[in-house]
């Protein structure tokens, strides 16, 4: 690892003036994937700036949204009342996500900013565009069983990790930043990026931006009807292979609402809005949900050994769909029951 | 560690055994022994980066002053440093749960949080769980009466780990398996996924879940929990 100095801020203003102008510094968080990648010899930050102190409250406004601190726990934000009641699928994402431990730890804001998992990104002895400009990415012709079905480039063909970022893309929530260019606030599905030919790149951020806070819509029907289901290779704390996380509001028997996020897919969590447009106004049946997925899905491009995905998150699509808007899985179909996901 | 080697000092305690670890980088410290941690600002292009960090760390009720390599863990202080050999190294990367210890009665991988930043945490180790007495918690008497072990090498962890459970199952955090998070309440499945992040090689599971139930019956008494983790 290499040496690096240290530094705590006290304040907001303070841990940008502490990056801004070093190229060479990061901000430290609950440092569940930082300190990991520094070991790796991935990141090699000459200056840490530990931001975990900064103030780390949940706060609901008069019109009742929730103003998230970047520094709130993972553990403290998926245990939270408002949470687990207004916005479930957010509670149970997080809780889908790590360990006890590592949410202990782990930041709101630091879960955005965590690196992909691509074992050719966490390997400096092999190529990787993402960590290495240009070296080339083995994943295409490697390993890429847990990689992305979905808008990958030549350049890259890794997933994004966290499960939080899913749900929140399904909760339209923001996501609250400052740094030396002013203040911003960045729609959550917008805030990553898709590779295309920057793959160092995995969000809109600049050096020296700080994610100070994620904002919630006040809870509505929607966001109280939602929910997030996640297959992995055993029952608990594994990557996605592929998750889910949906909400739906339907009126005698059509659908009012709707929003469809797959995660473990992409470079940032999937909006699939081509499935969540057919959805909306039409029947909330198991039949019209896998329609409208396979519609989505029609434009994955999986890879020899990361095809299964592709049947694997529609499944759960459609079978969460069902769930959240009370309707019956139609008859053989593999969404029923047979998506691993293990709840 | 070479004997001379200005790495590090402890005050009040005697360094012992230091296998090169990330806090003992093998090069020489580039700033003088003593320097403070770093506040004010951002490096200046024509002085060296102060790399290390004098601070305390106050872990099992007792100050520790450290003067150490900012790379250091929390983890290869304990073990390295102060000679808290409890907490085992598993996999130093955040996936086996052998290094859990308590940051302010929270559960937590000591190998991925760096010492320097653990300033001003109430740190436990399985060596401060035993009252002053030399009674054990009742986590550790439930792993020997139920045998929840075999080579013993994940249980620090394990226990460290079941201890926090009980105070967040008593705070009524739920799980992923919670079916109705407005009553929380212990059950296999609970424990199972509870302590998920905790990995046992010889496979003590079906001992380990038992005997964590068992500690959730004898301190059920005081139920409610310390409020550690609402903090």
């Amino acid at each position: 690892m290499r040496e690096f100095a240290y530094g705590s801020a006290e304040s907001v203003e303070q841990a940008v003036a502490m990056l801004d102008g070093d190229p060479d510094a990061m901000f430290l968080g609950g440092g569940t994937n930082l300190v990991d990648l520094m070991r790796l010899g991935v990141a090699t930050p000459g200056r840490l700036v530990d931001i975990s102190r900064l103030p780390a409250t949940v706060e609901q406004n008069e019109d009742g949204a929730l103003r998230i601190g970047a520094a709130v726990r993972n553990s403290d934000l998926a245990a939270d009342p408002r949470v687990r009641r207004g916005y479930p699928v957010l509670s149970e994402a997080l809780l889908a996500g790590a360990s006890g431990q590592l949410r202990n730890l782990a930041t709101s804001g630091g879960n955005l900013l965590q690196r992909t998992r691509c074992l050719y990104f966490q390997d400096v002895t092999k190529p990787c565009n993402k960590r290495e400009p240009g070296s080339g990415c083995p994943a295409r012709e490697g390993l890429h069983r847990d990689l992305a079905v979905l808008g990958h480039s030549e350049a890259c063909i890794a997933t994004h990790p966290s499960d939080m970022a899913v749900a929140l893309t399904a909760l339209d929530a923001h996501v609250v930043v400052t740094g030396p260019a002013g203040p911003g606030r960045i729609p959550m599905d917008e805030f990553h990026r898709l590779p295309g030919d920057d793959p160092t790149r995995d969000t809109v951020l600049r050096h020296g931006d700080l994610i100070t806070a994620i904002e919630l819509p006040a809870p509505s029907e929607l966001s109280r009807n939602s929910g997030y289901r996640k297959a992995r290779d055993r029952a608990s704390f594994a990557f996605a292979i592929g998750s889910v996380a949906t909400a739906i509001t339907v009126v005698d028997g059509t659908v009012t609402d709707v929003r469809v996020v797959l995660g473990a897919v992409a470079h940032k969590p999937w909006r699939a809005r081509v499935a969540e447009q057919a959805i909306i106004g039409g029947p909330a049946s198991a039949h019209a949900f896998e329609a409208a997925l396979d519609l989505e899905l029609s434009a994955a491009q999986p890879f020899p050994d990361n095809a299964f995905k592709v049947p694997l998150v529609r499944n759960l699509a459609v079978g969460q769909l069902c769930r959240l808007a009370g309707v019956e899985m139609s008859v053989g179909s593999v969404g029923a029951g047979t998506d691993g996901a293990g709840r | 560690m070479a004997a001379g080697r200005s790495q590090a000092y402890v005050r009040g305690v005697t360094p012992t055994h230091s296998p090169a670890t990330a806090a003992d980088p093998g090069r020489s410290p580039t700033a003088p022994s003593g320097a403070s941690s770093d506040t004010s600002g951002r490096s200046d292009a024509a002085t060296a980066a102060v790399t290390r960090s004098a601070y305390r760390l106050r872990i099992n009720g007792t100050e520790h002053e450290l003067d150490l390599d900012n790379r250091a863990s929390l983890l290869d202080v304990l073990r390295d440093r102060l000679d808290l050999t409890g907490s085992k190294k598993g996999c130093d990367h955040g996936q086996c749960g052998a290094c859990t210890v308590l940051l302010d009665g929270r559960r937590a991988n000591s190998c991925l949080v760096l010492a320097v930043a653990a300033q001003g945490r109430e740190i436990t180790t399985v060596e401060g769980l035993a009252g002053a007495d030399g009674e054990l918690h009742p986590v550790q008497q439930a792993f020997l009466d139920h045998d929840a072990y075999q080579c013993g090498y994940c249980t620090p962890g394990q226990i460290c780990s079941a201890v926090a459970v009980l105070d967040e199952v008593a705070n009524g955090w739920p799980s992923a398996v919670t079916r109705d998070p407005d009553a929380v309440e212990l059950d296999r499945a609970e424990v199972r996924e509870r302590m998920a992040g905790n990995i046992c090689r010889c496979g003590a599971y079906a001992n380990i879940v038992p005997a964590v139930l068992e500690a959730q019956r004898l301190t059920a008494g005081a139920a409610g929990g310390d409020g550690a983790v609402t903090r």
